[in-house]
């Protein structure tokens, strides 16, 4: 009996284990079952219907939630000043909870209730689920957070799903600004990278990094690999680099392998400037001299320390409406807010005619959001031909033991 | 200048990896047991250390404080978990093991969130570097060389020449025919715990200093790694360990300054593997009988 308890005990440990780190690879299901969606419900003459798609309830909440906050206060702004052309926005809420089942009955909910362009989903799965079904139906949609190539590539069938777009920049992106800003700020002549080989994530920064300085005549001298996130050893890595004396050592990887990195950097004798995308992100809380990392850059979304007045203005109109300083999230949710209803707007003044909703109206809508050339929060938006946004990087700089807002990079 | 450099990472990354391949080994050799939750010990250690600095306690008082709660564990561990299941198959025990891991694995993450948290490495061991003969060896570096090193000529002074020692290899050799002889079975199996756990404390003080986060989870893989050199030196045996250790800490930081990063590990187990296959003892292990 007592051993039959022990064995029953450590299940349920197990069990408790993986239960805890399950769920985040639900397959996309395919479209073939969805309702037809083509007729299209009454919309009243008075509002605008637009969906919120994400996952405000269960693990990575807080994403979805500062997703909805951020969407919520342009939406607001916008309906304060007298909405789209006098026309109020109603927004339409659905928690998918994280899952790509759940987002894809969300995205039909949706569409039921008569949204006429989506901002979400948040996490890379439950949105490349939902942009499947959406593209089917050319419905306008903008991710503020999923930042995988697949959510607007099918690389499969090498389908750009031309009604998906997003606010946020997509990871190999962030090796190409910091490739350019190291020829253009830095003056650096050699590069080394420092690559986790078990995350698509680092893999992919590191290799458009990589490619970006071959375009520039950077000279890439080493390349080290280390094999997971649960590395703690680099200093047989960062000796080596340290021999080929680079200009610049590139580390694409979140904040914790940062904090042991820069320590065994000073050990290793290692005197490159360590360059850094936004997993880097609260990195000063992690290392326990701040000073290790003076003269590293990195490159993020948006940084609060931004003196923009756009930038200020959203700090402080978030913080007057949920007592919270915003994070990236927030700000990028903002802008595909602001993205979704500026082409909206176009669209209303330059075409009345077309009913909300109807096909027209939603090519329409794409079309015009394919066109964004503006300023936002979060830099200055174009879309490629992709719908990946070419914008500018908050880059944030280390000296003298502090970290400091540098300035916005990149195209 | 390169090589040395390599050399002194690789004995600082195996000393680490012998002293709690020690641990393993002992607590095996003793009652066939695979202590999975050994790694896990490490990081309550870590943990303590991390709690008694922050709240202003000092490095002499610190580090054997977190030693004591490592030591203090392990024994309960022994005796809630693993004593009550002597006599029961050696999978059940196994079983238990890897249950206790993953129990304090979970506990911690509720007590101290997944988040991993820096250590204020430089408070134990400060910063900078001495010169001999023109090479820089970290401070860390040094400190985690000598006192592996004075940890395992103790142990072996331990093992080999005291009475408990003695008493620790009559019950591994035999445990009926010591029980018969006058030797407390049990509370020789609870020494060799609490010895193989001081021996973790003292890892995790190391480890912490030189990897300076502490996680819910860091014991694991070094736990795997420690575990793969203490079978590749003979799985049982004491020089063993610390021949594995190095031996695999050596290993790695060789791979990796050949320019083969992305393969350490692979190659690591490779090796392993092949050990095995030739030499199914490991290095120094001793071939046993199966008793019927």
């Amino acid at each position: 009996m007592k051993k039959f308890l022990s064995i029953a005990l450590v299940l349920v440990l197990i069990v408790g284990c993986f239960a805890a780190c399950g769920n985040s690879k639900n397959p996309a299901a395919s479209g073939t079952d969805v309702p037809e969606t083509d007729e299209t419900p009454a919309v009243s003459g008075e509002t605008i219907k637009i969906g919120l798609l994400g996952n405000t309830t269960g693990d990575n909440s807080q994403y979805g939630i500062a997703v909805f906050n951020g969407a919520k206060l342009y939406i607001d702004e916008v309906n304060a000043a007298g909405g789209i052309n006098g026309k109020l926005i109603e927004v339409v809420e659905y928690d998918e909870e994280g899952d790509s089942q759940k987002a894809i009955t969300g995205y039909n909910s949706l569409v039921d209730s008569g949204v006429a362009g989506i901002i979400g989903s948040v996490l890379t799965a439950p949105t490349v689920a939902a942009v499947s079904v959406a593209y089917e139906d050319n419905m306008p949609m903008i991710s503020a957070s999923a930042t995988a190539s697949a959510v607007t590539y099918n690389e499969e069938s090498d389908t750009v799903y031309s009604n998906m777009f997003r606010s946020c920049f997509i990871d190999p992106y962030q090796g190409e600004i910091m490739a350019t800003f190291a020829k253009e700020e830095l003056g650096a002549a050699t590069a080394a990278v420092l690559v986790n080989s078990g995350s698509d994530y680092s893999v992919g920064v590191a290799a458009a990094f990589v490619e970006t300085c071959n375009e520039l005549g950077i000279e890439v001298v080493a390349s080290e690999n280390y094999a997971g996130s649960d590395t703690v050893d680099f200093a047989s890595q960062l000796t080596n680099i340290a021999a080929k004396n680079p200009d610049v050592l590139l580390i694409p990887d979140y904040y914790n392998i940062i904090a042991l990195v820069a320590e065994q950097a000073a050990d290793a004798g290692l005197k490159t400037a360590l360059l850094g995308v936004d997993g880097w992100d609260t990195v000063a809380d992690y290392v326990t001299d701040l000073s290790l990392l003076d003269g590293a850059y990195y490159c993020a979304g948006y940084s609060t320390e931004d003196t923009s007045d756009a930038v200020q203005g959203f700090i402080s109109n978030y913080e007057a409406k949920y007592g919270d300083t915003p994070n990236m999230f927030s700000a990028q949710a903002y802008d595909a807010a602001a993205i979704i209803v500026a082409a909206m707007t176009k669209v209303d003044t330059e075409a009345p005619e077309l009913e909300v909703g109807s096909d027209e109206y939603r090519q329409a809508v794409v079309d015009a959001m394919k066109a964004t050339d503006a300023d936002f929060v979060t830099g200055h938006v174009t879309y490629d031909e992709y719908n990946n946004p070419q914008k500018t990087a908050a880059i944030i700089g280390f000296a003298d033991g502090a970290s400091s807002f540098w300035g916005n990079f990149g195209a | 200048m390169l090589f040395f450099s390599q050399l002194i990472n690789g004995l600082q990354l195996g000393s680490i990896y012998a002293l709690v391949a020690l641990g393993y080994s002992m607590v095996y050799g003793i009652i066939l047991l695979l202590n999975f939750a050994h790694g896990d010990i490490i990081m309550v250690g870590g943990y303590i250390a991390l709690l008694a600095i922050t709240a202003g306690l000092p490095t002499y008082i610190a580090v054997p404080l977190s030693i004591i709660g490592c030591i203090l564990l392990a024994c309960i561990i022994d005796k809630v978990a693993y004593s009550p299941l002597r006599k029961a198959p050696r999978i059940s025990l196994l079983i238990t093991a890897i249950g206790v891991s993953l129990l304090l694995q979970n506990l911690a993450q509720l007590i101290f969130s997944a988040k991993s948290q820096p250590f204020p490495s430089s408070v134990v061991i400060p910063k900078g570097s001495v010169n001999i003969g023109g090479f820089a060896i970290s401070y860390t570096a040094l400190v985690t060389l000598v006192v592996a090193v004075v940890s395992m000529l103790l142990l072996t002074w331990l093992v080999q020449k005291s009475k408990m020692g003695k008493a620790m290899r009559a019950v591994s050799e035999d445990m009926g025919a010591a029980q018969l002889m006058g030797i407390s079975v049990n509370s020789t199996i609870s020494f060799t715990f609490a010895v193989g756990s001081a021996l973790a404390g003292i890892g995790a003080i190391l480890y912490c200093c030189r990897y300076p986060q502490v996680s819910p989870t860091m014991g694991s893989l070094l736990g795997l790694k420690a575990f793969v050199a203490a079978v590749l030196g003979g799985i049982g045996s004491i020089p063993g360990a610390m021949l594995g250790g190095f031996a695999i800490g050596l290993c790695e930081v060789l791979v990796t300054s050949l320019g083969g990063s992305a393969w350490t590990d692979a190659v690591v187990f490779a090796i392993l593997i092949v050990v095995l296959l030739i030499k199914p003892t490991g290095f120094m292990g001793k071939a046993m009988s199966e008793k019927v």
